[in-house]
């Protein structure tokens, strides 16, 4: 009955819900953006950009690799936002209307506005340089023109740092109005210090400009904090992914019996809605009526695991799930915003919120290094006025010892050594996205890992296989051979290369069927093959004529490397743990075969993300790795997170790295190279302590000239990048 | 003395300019899909 109701939706129902996303520009053009998935080379651009401008009105289609957004322009021929969706939607991708109200983050211009300070503070450094060496090492100049070149370098290194040092001000800024410090503070107290103390002098017509050192310093920083936003850049957006997956619209029948579209959002429980095959569950509620009396259902965000399960009337299902076998109706039980894929948005919010709390090494040392340095520089101030100077040479002084103890090192030292790390991990195959994600691996005593799909391939196989009889698998397998169903594949494997049965027909959610030698033959659920079966799902009958039928039974396997990765996270006195959404005698079967002790099954995604939060307040450092949909607020919750390169959209997304090829390998590598990168940070922080230490004696009895201040910054930056360097070349 | 300034006004003038080029080439969002251009390159001209 359903199947014509879905054929007599209007295009024009639909297409009033998209206009929110079309956004008319200044010019008249109108702008749709379109977040796309999957697309990763110019094969995937060239694709989507012709499909896309072929569709009528479009008159202009543009990727932007980088973001995954494509933006389309039409002009006064309207063309269908719909039709542009479908096209992208048959070349193989994934597509989204792009909100971009919703997504005008504020780190939206952050990478422009870092390159823009760079390059301004680039030039800074080499013009100031250029004025200042000269200075240094020509003796020869007489003092009118060293102070016109000091006050030229003051008009190009005043607007310089202030320009380029906005954004270590802003940061500064934000942490003194919360009353904390962080590094920011003491970089920017050094800018505007040495800035201020180096214009002073220059009128005054004194020797001491620091005109260079403000403008390097600001220049080396912005290359450590710019390497730091790449690695950050990719991390965006998890939750708007997950929000992205509610199903936008949904059919819903009127009092009347007649069908109208409305966004899922307007759904109230006790409505009535239909679902067609391949749609996915806009709000929570009971299976009402199906074809054949049930369907089956794709839970796979729901539970992880990716074998469709049967449900039949009255069963509860879940938003999220996608409809695999016949249409259904849908009575609501509750609205877009108590629905679970609501719930674990904001499960993945909260999360990243703990998250955000974690403190960076780097501003754990300021916050010990802050009150030191200042304290240091007001006694060298007080000691100066007490044994009679003036008010300047007192003043000048302290600066010094300010200028002089600034973290230029602690702010290179930290990025240089993950941007080090991230790309010798990047080489192993594994996608690091965020720097302090580093530090917090490194701080692990506990790992926890998902079942199906990260501790076992995701793909079932056969697992009665001794008790079938060739001819009969042979004969299942020219069935098999014509579905993608992951149980029919499973039998098309063990079989091998084969023929396929001449006119098999598939029916979604029941089996397929063909003639083979005169017989009828059928290869599918119980109810399709006429068998009483205890268990709804995880099996494939085969009848043949009044032949017996053939039961064939599937079990998950283990990943080749599981069990010897374990082994190696217990050596290095890490403890495992697997919890998974899986029934108890499967998952019972795993862990044996993997030498996990500690499991737990049959654990949704809020029980997954509450075990997390446990673990939390029991002091734990926790990595979770895991693939499903259902890890990803519990990977959110984690300390840190591991995300198979196989895993849903959104578990990449929370996750902390991602792998990128099909072996869990790389994750031990990371552990020894996150430890040993700790190691390096602090031995930098140790190096540019010795460094600044050496220097504050002579800062403070005033023998310090712009050449060793110069000097101690490039001199300490360059041991700090060469020390980061060791991780690169030496195994951990 | 003359030679020094002009000099350092015409490095001034050359590094500004090649600074002013960067700004517009960031501005006009030469630099916002890294990735993508990398892969452009290979593909063949519309036309």
């Amino acid at each position: 009955m359903t199947g014509a109701m879905t054929l007599a939706l209007r295009p024009t129902d639909l297409a009033d819900d998209l206009s929110r996303y079309i956004h008319r520009r200044d010019d008249g053009v109108f702008q749709f953006e379109v977040a796309v998935k999957g697309a990763r080379c110019a094969n995937c651009i060239a694709k989507i950009e012709a499909g896309v401008t072929s569709v009528a009105g479009v008159s202009e289609a543009r990727l932007n690799l980088s973001t995954g957004k494509l933006t389309v322009n039409w002009k006064q021929v309207a063309a269908s936002p719909h039709a542009v969706l479908r096209r992208i939607r048959d070349l193989g991708y994934e597509a989204q209307p792009f909100d971009a109200a919703a997504s005008l983050g504020a780190d939206e211009g952050e990478g422009r506005m870092l390159l823009r300070c760079l390059a301004v503070s680039a030039f800074g450094t080499v013009f100031t340089m250029g004025l200042t060496d000269a200075i240094w090492y020509g003796g020869e100049l007489s003092p009118a023109l060293r102070q016109t070149f000091f006050l030229l370098a003051a008009s190009v290194a005043t607007p310089v740092t202030l320009y380029a040092g906005q954004p270590f001000f802003r940061s500064a800024f934000r942490a003194l109005a919360r009353g904390r410090t962080n590094m920011d503070v003491p970089i920017s107290a050094a800018l505007i210090l040495s800035l201020g103390l180096s214009i002073y002098q220059s009128v005054q017509g004194g020797q001491n400009v620091y005109f260079d050192a403000a403008v390097m310093l600001a220049f080396l920083l912005l290359i450590g904090r710019y390497l730091d936003y790449r690695l950050r850049n990719r991390a965006r957006d998890a939750a708007r992914h997950l929000l992205a997956l509610q199903s936008l619209l949904a059919r819903r029948f009127k009092p009347d019996g007649e069908i109208e579209t409305v966004a899922a959002r307007e759904l109230n429980p006790g409505d009535r809605i239909l679902l067609a095959s391949g749609e996915r569950v806009p709000v929570n509620g009971t299976l009402e009526s199906a074809d054949g009396g049930g369907t089956e259902l794709d839970t796979s965000l729901v539970t992880g695991e990716s074998a469709p399960v049967r449900m039949s009337l009255g069963a509860a299902l879940q938003a999220g799930s996608i409809v695999t076998g016949q249409p259904a109706v849908l009575r609501a039980t509750a609205r877009v915003e108590d629905s679970l894929v609501a719930d674990l948005a904001r499960l993945l919010e909260a999360g990243q919120q703990t998250r955000g709390l974690y403190v960076r090494l780097a501003d754990r040392a300021a916050r010990a290094y802050v009150p030191f340095v200042s304290g240091l520089a007001l006694m060298v101030f007080a000691g100066w006025l007490a044994s009679g100077a003036t008010l300047a040479i007192a003043a000048t002084n302290a600066i010094a010892v300010l200028i002089i103890t600034c973290p230029c090192a602690l702010g290179l030292a930290v990025p240089a050594v993950q941007i080090v790390a991230t790309g010798r991990l990047f080489q192993r195959g594994l996608f690091v996205k965020s720097g302090d994600a580093l530090e917090r691996l490194a701080e692990i005593d506990l790992a926890v890992f998902d079942k199906t799909g990260t501790l076992t391939t995701g793909q079932p196989v056969l697992k009665n296989r001794e008790k079938i009889a060739p001819d009969i698998l042979e004969l299942a397998a020219t069935l098999a051979r014509a579905s993608h169903h992951p149980l029919a594949a499973a039998i098309a494997a063990a079989a091998g290369p084969g023929p396929v049965a001449p006119g098999v027909r598939e029916t979604a959610g029941a089996g397929m069927e063909a003639m083979i030698n005169g017989r009828l033959c059928r290869l599918g659920s119980a109810a399709w093959c006429g068998v009483t079966d205890d268990l709804l799902d995880g099996r494939l009958w085969l009848r043949c004529g009044d032949a017996e039928p053939v039961r064939f039974a599937f079990q998950e396997r283990i990943r080749p490397e599981a069990r010897a990765l374990l082994a190696e996270l217990m050596g290095r006195g890490i403890a495992v743990e697997m919890l998974t959404g899986d029934r108890g005698e499967p998952a019972a079967a795993i862990a044996a075969e993997a030498g996990v002790a500690n499991w737990c099954a049959g654990i949704g995604p809020r029980e997954k993300a509450a075990r997390m939060e446990t673990l939390r307040q029991q002091g734990r450092h926790v990595l979770m790795v895991g693939d499903g949909l259902n890890d990803a607020a519990a990977m959110a919750l984690a300390h840190v997170s591991i995300a198979p390169g196989t895993a849903a959209d959104v578990s990449q997304s929370a996750s902390d790295m991602v792998l990128r090829g099909d072996s869990l390998e790389p994750i031990v590598e990371a552990i020894d190279v996150a430890r040993k990168a700790r190691r390096l940070v602090l031995q930098n922080f140790a190096l540019a302590a010795v460094y600044n230490l050496t220097a504050i004696p002579l800062a403070a009895f005033g023998f310090v000239t712009p050449l060793i201040a110069a000097a101690t910054m490039a001199g300490s930056s360059l041991l700090v990048m060469l020390n980061a360097l060791r991780l690169a070349r030496r195994p951990a | 003395m003359t030679g020094i300034a002009l000099i350092i006004a015409s490095a001034l003038t050359v590094g500004l300019s090649a600074l002013g080029v960067l700004l517009w080439a960031l501005g006009s969002g030469q630099y916002d899909d890294p990735d993508g251009d990398a892969e452009r390159i290979l593909l063949d001209d519309p036309d």
